[in-house]
Formats: structure tokens, C-alpha cells, sequence
């Protein structure tokens, strides 16, 4: 069966611009990754899964122009000892990079194990992606896959002493970005990544996560503030037995953000936290969608999104918890919430439960709301100025998604940002 | 310093007028206590004085020093020294009570044009004031009232009437839901504030917070207007006999 005329024309366009990495050891896995996207076709306005989401200016193959926003102020994360990868509009800098040797945890670009014809990441590239396709397409991920001409395979053995910090900087107005990301935590091994910046005037992520028995990995990203920019990511992520892995984004600005996070309990006891807070003001579309699969015992999971819209910004959030057979005393919990600051902005949400076992224990909740007048007075009859009120009650909203970052360290840096930007946007 | 003249309001959404022409005085270093049954307009005076959105001033005026404040912003009547302790304190999720204390302090410093306070000095003096009031580390880290019991909150109203020093201090109902140790506690705290320059204005049903907080105005208020006025022996009057003799011979 082939794709509609339209989705046929719109996919040969872009692929038409990408060229795909030869040889090497993950040549397969592109070239599977490419007939994927040629059977499933870029997403479309009438796709089901992008009904909140119009995807035209993501698949276009131009990039629209976004303005390099200057935050006048210091990149995120500057203030810990952490090792930093540096992309600049998507192409590796090893002159802001840091040494990336460490003891734990092995750091390597996607662009060096493309020439090798062993390497571990084999395995990974592409796998969980693939795996991922299934019951829901996700095209703009296998692109990824196919095209991505760099990113990291991290392979953490051990418990590094610092975080890596995957720095995206957008210099270039026009610039359109794909990068692909593998980490392999080990048995027993911890390592925290952070992420922060634009990357580029459109950026297609993917990092695929597979995390072994009794493995920790946490991740925390902070999306660029790029007015303009738009954003499509996928995260995919595989637990083993009694592993752990929290995930949090913040997102503050850029015209379009998609996140995909998909995630399965594979193994017992196994736990999996996937946050995100987002502010946004104006011309902004952010969506989070997340698709939970809970395939062994015992397991929890947790999403919690919460997000602050004002001036017509509009949220989406499509998040799916679908529990195996089998997959017995699961505990998942899902939470989006939206804090609407006036009545032109709009919060879609689409929570979905699917459940094949008995002895679960799943809860989903959504809810929109205005900001709690009660509070507000309260705060203003101590003499705190309705802005900043506002303000103190939105970071107090946004405090439940904030409190899913394990390190009081980075979370309490987030919100000192967070806290600034929006004294500043007064 | 608090200055009411013929102050009438009505709620916003309904056409129903609440205040029907109050007059009242409270000078500085003085303690005026209002009395009334329930509906007569007592808390409506103290969220109308406060700037509390949802009742519309129909006539009359209210000042403090002699600034008008009905047209002043709720932040901006707390920095010009108006402190409503409230009847039933706002939970706050989310916001940590030294966050929130020290937020307001310097807002109002600001406003003022004065120098805020150092994290150092101000830990200090809360840590201080929240001692004389038995507020320990941990109310002081949890969120704005949230799972406080009814004593905690009113504590925590006094800590912030301590921090703040208003001129003007308004107490809507400060015992209700306090046992008599915490009205205790409550009554010393607003005691130890009680100042030359400084005016209070207490709400209560019950003489036995005036047995503590010892007045030396008492008001009666009864259907939107205050009826009568005398010294403390007026409350105990009201608590042997209750109103309606008072209310019968003034002719409400």
C-alpha cells in the first residue's frame, strides 16, 4: 500500500535535501531507518497523532529562519563541574568541548563509530527507535536515525564523579540541526546528562537509552530560548530489572517544541520518572507526548507535566500508559496540568490508560486552571506586587514537575534561572 | 491614623449593600475592638480596607494618615502599613513560607525606598520573632499554611503582622478555631507589637479574646453600620446578654 499522494510528495521533498552516512558499522541501521520513513511518510496535519501539533514547518525541507536569541546572561548548567559536548548548529566543536575521557563512562561521537565496523552502539542505533514505531508511527525519529550525522554514544560502567552536558548553541538564522544520541548505562552503573540550548533554527533529536539491570541515569534538559526555534525530539528508552530513569525538561519559549518520550518497563521493580515543566508567552506551541509501556512486574512509572500559557500559547499533552499482560502490581501515575494566565491561551490534553492486567494501580488526572485568586490577594495583602505574586504562584505551580529532578543542586539552579527570566520578562 | 467616614459598599456581583455608612476612628497606640452578629459587615470592613476584589465603595471614604487608601492597590496599602490578619490564612502550595516572608518584607522595603534586608539579617529577626511565637524551623521551611492546624496559622498570621510592622494592624476573627493556649500564644504576640505609634482594629465574636487583647474602644456593629461605642465594659456586656438588648435600644 502506498502513502497518499501528498505525504508521498512531501516526504520525497525532504529526503531529496539529506544525505546519509555511508559505511561503517551503523550503515544498516540507516538504511532500515530510511525505509521506514519511506513506508510511514513524514507526519501530517491529518495524522491522528499530530491533531494538536501541525508538523508542516518541521518536515518542510527548509528550515524556517529563527533569530539567535541573546540571554545576556551565563549558558545553563555553567556553574557545575560537569564535562562538556558542544554542538554548534548541530556540528561538534571540539574546541568548546572538553576532554571528554572520564573515569565510568565512556563518551564518543556518532561520527567517529560510523567508520568503525565494531562497536557496541551497534546494538542501539536505531533499536529502540525501531522498537518504538510500534503501535504509533513516529517518523520524524526514524528520519533521525537514517540522517543524523552525529551525536554521542555514551556508555556509562561505572559512577562518573561529574555529569555530561550535551551544550546545543545556535549560531546560524537558518540552520537546521539532526542529531542522534545512543547511552548504554550498565549494570549497576549511575551517570546524570544534562542538556541545554536551541541547537539550531530547527532541531531533530533523538537519543535512544537503554538502561541494564539495577542501572540510574539521570536526565535534565533545558531547551533553548530561541523565540523562533522549533524543536522535534524523541527520547526512547529500554529498563532493565530494578533500573531507574528520571527525565525532566524545562522549556521556556520557541515558536514550536515536540517531545516524544517513550519508555518501557522491561524489566521487575524497574522505575521510570519523566517530568517537564514549560512556560510560554505568545507565539508558542509546546507538546509532550508520551507513550509509558509497562511489560514486567512490579514497575512504576510517573509522568508529570506541567505548563504555563499566556497570550495565546497554546499546550498539548498526549500521554499513554498502556500496561502488558502480565505486567502485574504496576503502579503508573500521570499528571498534566495547565496554569492559563488569560483567556486566549489553551491547554489540549489527551490521557490514555490501556490495561491488560488486574492488580494495577494507574491514575491519570488533567486539569486547566486560572491562576488562584485567593493566593493572589493573600500575597498582594503582604505587599508583594501582583507580577511578582503571579510569578511566585506560577514557580509554585511548576513546583511538582521541578521536585521530579533528583539533584536539589541542579533542580534549585533551574528555578533561580526560571525565577530571573520571568522578573525579566515584567 | 485609620480614618472611616460614612463608608458604604456593596458586593460586586450582587446588588446587595453590605456597609451602610460607617464611621470610625482608630488612633495611634489605640486598641478598638468590633463586636456584632454574624452578617452585620465585620469582615466586609476589614477585606474592603485591605482592597480585596468583589465589593464596590458606593460612598464614602477611608484613610490611613490621612492618605486615602480605597483607590490604592492591595500591595500598596500594605506598604503604606495596612495588615489584615486573616480569618481563614491562604494554603499556598508550592510557595515556602520564607520565600514567602521574605518576599513581602522586601516589597514593602522597596516600595518604601528603603534598602532590603540581607539574607543574613533577615534570617536572624525571623528566626527571633518566630521563636516568641513557638513557630519552629520546620513551619517555617513547609509551604505557605499548607497542613498548618488552625493555632499554626494563626501563628504564622502574627509572625508575618511581627515582620512586617504595619501601622494599622486589622484582625478578622484571629480566635476563631484556637484553644485557649493558642489564643494565648496569639494574644501575647499581638501584645508585644502594641506600640505608641501603631493602631489596631480587632474583629471578634467573643469577649474572652478581649480578656487577653485588651481594647480600649469597643463597637458594635450591627447591619452594615456601627450602633454603638464604649469602653471594654461594652464586651462583657455583649458576652452576659448578648445583642439584642443592645440592638433593641438602638433601634436596629
Amino acid at each position: 500500500m502506498g502513502l497518499p499522494d501528498q505525504k508521498q510528495t512531501a516526504t520525497e521533498a525532504l529526503l531529496a535535501t539529506l544525505t546519509m552516512p555511508e559505511g561503517g558499522c551503523l550503515a544498516a541501521a540507516r538504511k532500515a531507518a530510511l525505509s521506514r520513513v519511506q513506508t510511514l511518510g513524514l507526519p501530517g496535519r491529518r495524522d491522528e497523532y499530530w491533531k494538536y501539533t501541525r508538523p508542516d514547518t518541521l518536515v518542510q525541507p527548509d528550515a524556517p529562519a529563527a533569530a539567535v536569541f541573546d540571554a545576556g546572561e551565563a549558558p545553563m548548567f555553567d556553574e557545575f563541574d560537569r564535562i562538556k559536548v558542544v554542538f554548534v548548529d548541530g556540528v561538534f566543536s571540539p574546541e568548546e568541548s572538553d576532554d571528554l575521557s572520564l573515569e565510568g563512562i565512556s563518551i564518543e561521537r556518532i561520527a567517529d563509530i560510523c567508520d568503525k565496523d565494531i562497536h557496541w552502539g551497534k546494538d542501539l542505533y536505531g533499536v529502540l527507535e525501531a522498537r518504538g514505531q510500534d503501535p504509533v508511527a513516529r517518523p520524524l525519529a526514524a528520519l533521525n536515525t537514517a540522517f543524523a550525522q552525529d551525536g554521542v554514544a555514551i556508555r556509562v560502567t561505572g559512577t562518573p564523579s561529574k555529569p555530561v552536558n550535551l551544550v546545543y548553541r545556535h549560531q546560524s538564522d537558518s540552520s537546521d540541526a539532526i542529531l542522534h544520541h545512543i547511552v548504554r548505562v550498565e549494570s549497576g552503573a549511575t551517570a546524570t546528562i544534562l542538556e541545554n540550548g536551541p541547537a539550531a533554527s530547527r532541531f531533530n533529536k533523538c537519543m535512544e537509552v537503554d538502561v541494564a539491570d539495577g542501572g540510574t541515569l539521570h536526565l535534565v534538559r533545558a531547551q533553548g530560548r530561541d523565540h523562533e526555534r522549533r524543536a522535534a525530539t524523541h527520547l526512547f528508552a529500554r529498563l532493565g530489572k530494578e533500573s531507574v530513569f528520571k527525565a525532566f525538561t524545562l522549556t521556556v519559549n520557541g515558536v514550536l517544541t515536540r517531545n516524544e518520550a517513550v519508555i518501557e518497563l522491561t524489566g521487575d521493580d524497574a522505575m521510570a520518572h519523566i517530568a517537564g515543566a514549560c512556560v510560554g508567552d505568545g507565539d508558542f506551541h509546546h507538546d509532550d507526548t508520551v507513550f509509558i509501556t509497562h511489560d514486567a512486574v512490579n514497575c512504576e512509572s510517573r509522568q508529570v507535566f506541567k505548563k504555563v500559557l499566556r497570550n495565546g500559547a497554546t499546550g498539548v499533552f498526549q500521554g499513554k500508559i498502556l500496561v502488558k499482560e502480565g505486567a502485574q502490581k504496576t503502579d503508573g501515575y500521570q499528571i498534566s496540568q495547565s496554569l492559563l494566565l488569560d483567556d486566549d491561551s489553551q491547554f489540549l490534553a489527551k490521557p490514555e490508560l490501556e490495561i491488560y492486567a488486574d492488580d494495577v494501580a494507574c491514575s491519570h488526572g488533567s486539569t486547566s486552571g486560572a491562576i488562584d485568586e485567593e493566593g493572589l490577594f493573600y500575597l498582594r495583602s503582604r505587599g508583594v506586587p501582583a507580577d511578582v505574586a503571579t510569578d511566585l504562584l506560577t514557580l509554585a505551580f511548576l513546583a511538582e514537575a521541578v521536585d521530579e529532578i533528583e539533584d536539589d543542586e541542579i533542580a534549585g539552579a533551574l528555578v533561580t534561572r526560571l525565577e530571573g527570566w520571568l522578573a525579566r520578562r515584567r | 491614623m485609620l480614618e472611616i467616614k460614612n463608608l458604604h459598599v456593596k458586593l460586586e456581583e450582587e446588588d446587595k449593600q453590605i456597609l451602610k455608612g460607617v464611621n470610625l476612628t482608630v488612633e495611634a497606640g489605640k486598641v478598638h475592638a468590633i463586636m456584632g452578629p454574624n452578617g452585620s459587615g465585620k469582615s466586609t470592613l476589614s477585606y474592603v480596607l485591605s482592597g480585596r476584589d468583589g465589593y464596590e465603595v458606593t460612598d464614602g471614604e477611608a484613610s490611613l494618615l490621612g492618605e486615602d487608601i480605597l483607590d490604592m492597590e492591595p500591595e500598596e496599602r500594605a506598604a503604606a502599613g495596612i495588615f489584615l490578619a486573616f480569618q481563614y490564612p491562604v494554603e499556598i502550595p508550592g510557595v515556602g513560607n520564607m520565600t514567602f516572608l521574605r518576599t513581602a518584607v522586601n516589597a514593602q522595603r522597596k516600595a518604601r525606598g528603603e534598602d532590603e534586608l540581607s539574607a543574613a539579617d533577615f534570617l536572624k529577626e525571623v528566626r527571633a520573632k518566630a521563636k516568641t511565637l513557638k513557630i519552629d524551623a520546620d513551619m517555617l521551611k513547609r509551604p505557605v499554611n499548607v497542613g498548618f492546624s488552625g493555632g499554626e496559622k494563626k501563628r504564622n498570621e502574627i509572625l508575618q503582622m511581627a515582620m512586617l510592622e504595619p501601622k494599622m494592624c486589622i484582625l478578622d476573627e484571629t480566635d476563631s478555631g484556637l484553644d485557649v493556649d493558642a489564643m494565648k500564644l496569639v494574644s501575647e504576640g499581638v501584645n508585644a507589637l502594641r506600640d505608641e505609634g501603631r493602631g489596631f482594629l480587632v474583629i471578634t465574636h467573643y469577649q474572652r479574646l478581649l480578656d487577653h487583647i485588651k481594647p480600649d474602644v469597643v463597637h458594635i456593629m450591627a447591619d452594615g453600620r456601627i450602633v454603638k461605642t464604649g469602653g471594654p465594659e461594652l464586651a462583657l456586656e455583649v458576652e452576659n446578654n448578648g445583642y439584642a438588648d443592645i440592638l433593641a435600644e438602638e433601634g436596629v
